[in-house]
């Protein structure tokens, strides 16, 4: 969903696993769907760690317990490896996940975040290590991931970090702009690359 | 610098936005019915026509059945998916090879073999084995669907452009080893994100030497690796492959395009960021042991000890080995195999159904195997008939079914069941992939198939012996 991104600060939920590929983070039997529609596929995030085959709640997976909560996912590193599936992005959106903190994240799945307005936050192995271990000392700990000065800081800590993002996407995120409003701007652009071949 | 890649990117920059990305030009773009429709949605909200449709082409590939493909899908959800794409082909005026045109299969297989897919283009995909189509000698990279809107809208991406590497595999492959083999050592030394930020260049005289078909399965893995794509520049043998098939250029054209073709090669002082160099010799017909691509080994060696396994990867690695039932330092030769699967854009191709013939060619399924041979495309089905492999197959208990993405990763009804074990010549070992609790190894055709006879992970190698003699 296009939003403006400002300063996020909020409480996180922890998934201390490396290479979470994007066939769990929506299974491809959710892939049917013709729409766009987040709630669907927020519901069905992590659908075989979260869930039991009969559709109940599986009580140790983090989402399932209510002490941690917020709009901050942090994950091990390389996160969304695997399919290019954009679903997973809207999986993650849809849950109400508005940051991503890992040391890596794939490729494609870093586009496909930053597509639908979910900032990917890549921290150092160590930034990591000491936020996981923060949230367990303190579930109700959080997180500011300043997005004008490109800062993430653990605020159980006071440790902070420099974030990378470039300086066009920074824009559309601070504005709510997206790649096709910036392309269709540049049509004459194209026509010119077209007839210089 | 002076790099394949440096070349064809460059030649298909519209723009280097300020502090931002490049917008790249798209000469190829193809869409299944999995990620394309909510990006005709997107068309639709906003307006838009395809900028360049007749620079499109559709083909459903992840839903369809691989038996009764005349019949109407019988899961309505999947057939909702299908008959979706088709209608939006038809409404934004596009190609379509619908399910039993003789044109359907798998994007990334139909792509090469249709010559649609040509030495230095670039194509794109909302599918990560995108990848695949490097093999003819293109930049080739798989996208999400917000991509593949910009696509459909500007015939444009926007992109960072990715850091160059080179992987250069030498000398002579021991007898018994595939490209599949090839592929599955790299990722077991690169892990599957050791090449993520990286376009590859595969090079060297093993890669040389691979069949087309080999490199289109080398390729295909580059994503494995978390490489964005990965691509062999073209040569001889890609211009043979390419000559006279439907949509490459023709006749003055032709010698044209192979003028410009024999062009793209990383010059002799090309500097990669990354360049790395294997042996050939030194790969064994592999297998995987856990639930990525990457935790991959020789076929005779064990699982490793959690000791070797760095402190942070422990978790996910006993995860992993619970999933699959395995237990650390053990060896997988001899363990019980319940289905056996070839195909998939990885190995769907001709040459891979050759060689699984050739392995079971005089022998007998084993009892209690289930094997899924599913092709490539309507293409390499027939194939497979004119030069009667179909009928040495099913001499030996195997049935070949039709053309699509199947069990690969199970979105039409060809599930493994929960807590099996599968020996699959596809490309991934996720949890769940092959269907709910479904349990994964990746291994080349020959493997697939030496299991598939044996009923247990067995070296195709023993077999190969034997029929040489």
């Amino acid at each position: 969903m296009k939003q403006k991104f400002d300063i996020i600060q909020s409480t996180c939920v922890p998934l201390p696993l490396e290479n979470v590929d994007t066939d769990q983070i929506i299974p491809a039997r959710f892939l049917k769907a013709t729409t766009r529609d987040e709630k669907f596929f927020g519901d069905n995030l992590f659908r075989d760690w979260r869930f039991d085959k009969e559709g109940n709640p599986k009580p140790d997976f983090v989402l399932n317990d209510p002490t941690y909560g917020g709009e901050i996912l942090v994950a091990g590193k390389n996160f969304g490896s695997g399919s290019s599936r954009e679903h997973a992005a809207w999986a993650i959106a849809g849950y109400g996940f508005r940051v991503v903190i890992s040391s890596f994240f794939a490729d494609i799945h870093k586009n496909n975040e930053l597509n639908n307005f979910v900032l990917p936050v890549v921290v150092s192995e160590e930034f990591l290590a000491e936020l996981f271990a923060s949230i367990k000392a303190d579930p109700k700990m959080e997180v500011k991931v300043d997005v004008p000065n490109q800062t993430v800081t653990n605020l159980a800590t006071g440790r902070s970090e420099h974030f990378d993002i470039n300086g066009y996407k920074k824009y559309c995120l601070m504005n709510a702009l997206d790649d096709i409003d910036f392309l269709l701007e540049n049509k004459d652009k194209i026509e010119a690359y077209e007839q210089s071949r | 610098m002076n790099t394949l890649f440096d070349k064809i990117w460059d030649a298909h920059v519209v723009q280097n936005v300020e502090d931002g990305p490049t917008q790249l030009y798209i000469d190829r773009l193809y869409c299944h019915e999995v990620t394309s429709p909510q990006a005709f949605e997107g068309m639709r909200q906003r307006g838009l026509k395809c900028l360049r449709p007749d620079q499109i082409f559709c083909m459903p590939d992840h839903n369809t059945p691989t038996h009764d493909q005349d019949k109407p899908i019988e899961d309505p959800v999947s057939k909702t998916q299908v008959d979706t794409l088709a209608k939006n082909a038809a409404d934004f005026g596009l190609t379509h090879f619908g399910m039993m045109d003789d044109k359907n299969g798998i994007i990334h297989v139909v792509g090469p073999e249709r010559g649609l897919s040509l030495p230095g283009m670039t194509i794109v995909c909302g599918d990560s084995h995108t990848s695949t189509h490097g093999a003819v000698g293109a930049v080739a990279f798989g996208i999400g669907t917000s991509e593949v809107e910009m696509v459909m809208a500007s015939q444009c991406i926007l992109q960072q452009k990715p850091k160059s590497m080179r992987i250069n595999v030498e000398g002579q492959l021991k007898w018994g080893v595939t490209a599949k083999d090839i592929a599955l050592y790299l990722m077991s030394k690169l892990t599957t994100s050791g090449a993520t930020g990286y376009f590859v260049e595969y090079a060297g005289s093993a890669v040389r030497n691979l069949s087309m078909e080999g490199r289109l399965t080398l390729c295909n893995l580059s994503i494995e690796m978390g490489a964005r794509g990965g691509f062999i520049a073209p040569d001889e043998k890609t211009f043979a492959y390419l000559k006279g098939r439907e949509y490459a250029p023709k006749g003055e054209e032709w010698d044209k395009a192979v003028e410009y073709w024999k062009t793209l090669k990383s010059g002799d002082d090309a500097v990669f960021d990354k360049e790395l160099t294997f042996q050939a010799e030194d790969i064994e017909p592999m297998i995987t042991y856990g639930t990525n691509p990457g935790m991959g080994m020789g076929i005779n060696e064990a699982v490793p000890t959690l000791d070797s396994i760095d402190e942070a990867g422990q978790a996910s690695f006993i995860k992993s080995l619970d999933y699959m039932g395995f237990q650390p330092g053990e060896k997988l030769l001899g363990k019980k195999v319940d289905y056996v699967f070839l195909g998939a854009c990885t190995n769907g191709r001709i040459e891979d159904f050759r060689m699984f013939t050739y392995l079971v060619k005089g022998k007998k399924k084993a009892d209690g195997v289930t094997a899924w041979l599913v092709p490539g495309s309507w293409m390499v089905s027939k194939q497979i008939h004119e030069e009667g492999l179909d009928r040495v197959l099913e001499a030996a208990g195997f049935e070949i079914r039709q053309p699509g993405c199947s069990a690969c990763l199970a979105m039409n009804d060809d599930k493994i069941p929960a807590g099996k074990l599968s020996v699959s010549t596809s490309n991934r070992n996720f949890e769940g992939r092959q269907g709910p609790g479904a349990r994964t190894i990746l291994a080349s055709p020959l493997t697939a198939a030496a299991a598939a006879i044996t009923g247990v992970i067995t070296d195709p190698r023993v077999f190969m012996k034997e029929n040489q003699n």
